[in-house]
């Protein structure tokens, strides 16, 4: 090992570091930023190492560098250009489509690394992770750029399938990795092409069947496939740092999927092989059995107004609705009135992990009034009205019992606080499809509205009382 | 087996273990940022992508440098900008003194971002 070799290792290992301590401060929303400052750092400080690498190589011919480095160019641009204009309700389908760019990068390295060797005789261990690399890579590039398509609306959001989509499905698993199996025995370009194009089939119709409400635990489970990948493509070129950044990605997609799985009660392997959960659509079906009771604008308004304690539950229907500044204006004009009021966040609230919290962070919501659903669940019996907006199955007591499609979920305790507003479009039924028995609960008033006008009138309705 | 790869995959299962360690402590207000902080450090590909022009001669190989880059950089750009800004909504208060067990019969005027509250978290 050269002195020159010595130096990029440790440049890389300081680099892995960055990205370690980088994530360890995102434990804090006080020390985030500061965390993805450390990240930054170590980025920079890997891609100058690489930079350094090639050009000691010396064997990069001109038309190279020029490829290179307008491929970079455009890219960062495209990624600038993404990342400052989206708007906060469209981040899932912008880290899906960093998700799918990743996993495609990662796809093309060990690609790369195949055609080029595959004249010569290829080591075995390389081929495997090789063949890994391309497989999972080209899996997440199709199936994100379906999720994003999904999440963006240009594709149905309620699952796809179609005769004999399962079958497309299992057959497009068994060619990937029988091909690749095959290449491991006998390297053949050819059979790279197929499994390449085989991966990419799983990938889309591993997305299709799934429904817009199981989003959030899809796009964790591509970004831990992204993560994989991308260690793969360490593995293939041998580069520590593209391992180890790799596995961290992996284990974070890991543990946000089991995470999000959990919020919803049900297995990884349920919500990718089950296909059903719209979300989207809410159709309105048949009530449930016992009286519901109506309320306008003005009643809930007095009801909001004269609490001492008030929680908002905040759902995907004001995710959807993209309702965040109208409710945190609410909360400011309750406030005003001296109303504590915090917000009830689910795991699953909104269309990724964490995404409610974004959103209301957007609308200028200070993070200590986002309560977890562990602390929150607590203080609902000392609260005068909790406020449900656009959220459904996370709420509804049936969970507590068995023998229903919601069973053992963890809920929010909304139906212990002393009233209940629910602010919804219908009495349409969750992606569960059972009916809600908050709905009917005597203490529950339902307030039949679009989460953005309904909430807008609540706070002109508060405001009047105030003058 | 080689040693090389031995030690590769010492260094994954380690990683990965780090990173089990060191996010399942991350609360849930901060999953989406977290999400696209592990998006961005995926990015980490674009060496990957990098080291493909060192041996590209034809054209083929070209072609695969250039998307290969163009994907790892709008990763790995797009990711830490979007994390930036996402981390830079998240105050700890609306107003300078806030209390989250007191009511908050001080005025809240929450709409405006004001300048002076914004650098209160970096």
């Amino acid at each position: 090992m050269s002195a020159f070799d010595w130096i990029t290792q440790l440049l890389y290992v300081a680099a892995a570091t960055c990205f370690v301590l980088g994530l360890h401060l995102m434990n804090s929303p006080a020390t985030a930023r500061r965390g993805n400052q450390v990240s930054t750092a170590g980025m920079i400080l890997a891609v100058a190492t690489t930079l350094a690498l090639v050009a000691h190589a010396g064997t990069v011919t001109t038309t190279g560098w020029i490829v290179m480095l307008a491929g970079t160019l455009v890219g960062s641009g495209a990624g600038l250009y993404a990342a400052r204009t989206v708007e906060m309700t469209a981040m899932p389908q912008l880290v899906s489509i960093f998700n799918a760019v990743g996993g495609g990068a990662a796809a093309l390295v060990g690609i790369d690394d195949y055609v080029r060797l595959a004249s010569g005789g290829i080591a075995e261990s390389t081929t495997v992770f090789t063949i890994l690399d391309v497989l999972i890579g080209a899996v997440t590039f199709s199936g994100s750029i379906i999720a994003a398509g999904k999440l963006q609306g240009l594709i149905d959001g309620s699952p796809i399938t179609f005769p004999g989509s399962r079958a497309v499905n299992v057959a497009a698993a068994v060619i990937a990795v029988g091909g690749g199996i095959y290449m491991i025995a006998t390297p053949s370009v050819v059979v790279l092409v197929i499994i390449i194009l085989a991966a990419l089939l799983f990938g889309v119709t591993m997305v299709l069947p799934i429904g817009g409400a199981d989003m959030p635990v899809v796009i964790s489970l591509l970004n831990a496939f992204t993560g994989t990948a991308v260690a793969m493509a360490g593995f293939v070129i041998g580069n520590w740092a593209l391992i180890i950044a790799g596995a961290l990605v992996g284990a974070s997609g890991g543990i946000l999927t089991k995470l999000m799985a959990d919020a919803m009660n049900r297995s990884i392997r349920n919500i990718i092989v089950g296909g059903f959960g719209t979300g989207d659509s809410a159709p309105a079906v048949e009530g449930p059995g016992g009286d519901v009771r109506s309320i306008q604008a003005d009643d809930a308004a007095i009801q909001l107004a004269y609490a001492q304690k008030v929680i908002i539950v905040p759902g995907y229907g004001l995710a959807a609705a993209q309702a965040q500044h109208q409710v945190a204006e609410l909360a400011s004009v309750l406030e005003e009135r001296g109303v504590e009021v915090s917000y009830a966040i689910h795991p699953v609230a909104g269309r990724m992990p964490g995404h409610m919290n974004v959103l209301l962070a957007e609308a200028n919501v200070p993070y200590p009034q986002l309560k977890e659903m562990d602390e929150i669940n607590p203080e609902f019996p000392r609260t005068d009205v909790a406020l449900v907006i656009g959220a459904n199955d996370v709420t509804n007591p049936a969970a507590r019992r068995p023998g229903n499609p919601v069973s053992g979920m963890p809920i929010l305790d909304v139906d212990h606080a002393k009233s209940i507003i629910v602010i919804k479009r219908s009495m349409g039924h969750g992606y569960a499809g059972i009916d809600n028995e908050l709905y009917v609960n005597p203490k529950t008033s339902m307030f039949f509205s679009d989460a953005k006008s309904a909430l807008t009138e609540l706070t002109a309705a508060v405001k009047t009382l105030v003058s | 087996m080689t040693t090389v790869l031995l030690t590769d995959i010492t260094i994954f299962v380690l990683a990965l273990l780090v990173g089990f360690e060191v996010i399942s402590k991350v609360p849930a207000t901060l999953h989406t940022p977290l999400m696209s902080a592990a998006n961005s450090i995926h990015g980490i590909v674009l060496a990957g992508a990098m080291l493909i022009a060192v041996t590209a001669h034809d054209a083929l190989g070209y072609i695969l440098a250039f998307v290969a880059a163009a994907f790892a950089a709008m990763n790995v750009v797009g990711g830490y900008v979007v994390t930036g800004r996402m981390l830079k909504m998240f105050r700890r208060s609306r107003t300078p003194v806030a209390d989250a067990t007191a009511p908050a019969a001080v005025s809240g005027n929450g709409q405006a971002p004001a300048a002076g509250q914004r650098g209160g978290q970096s």
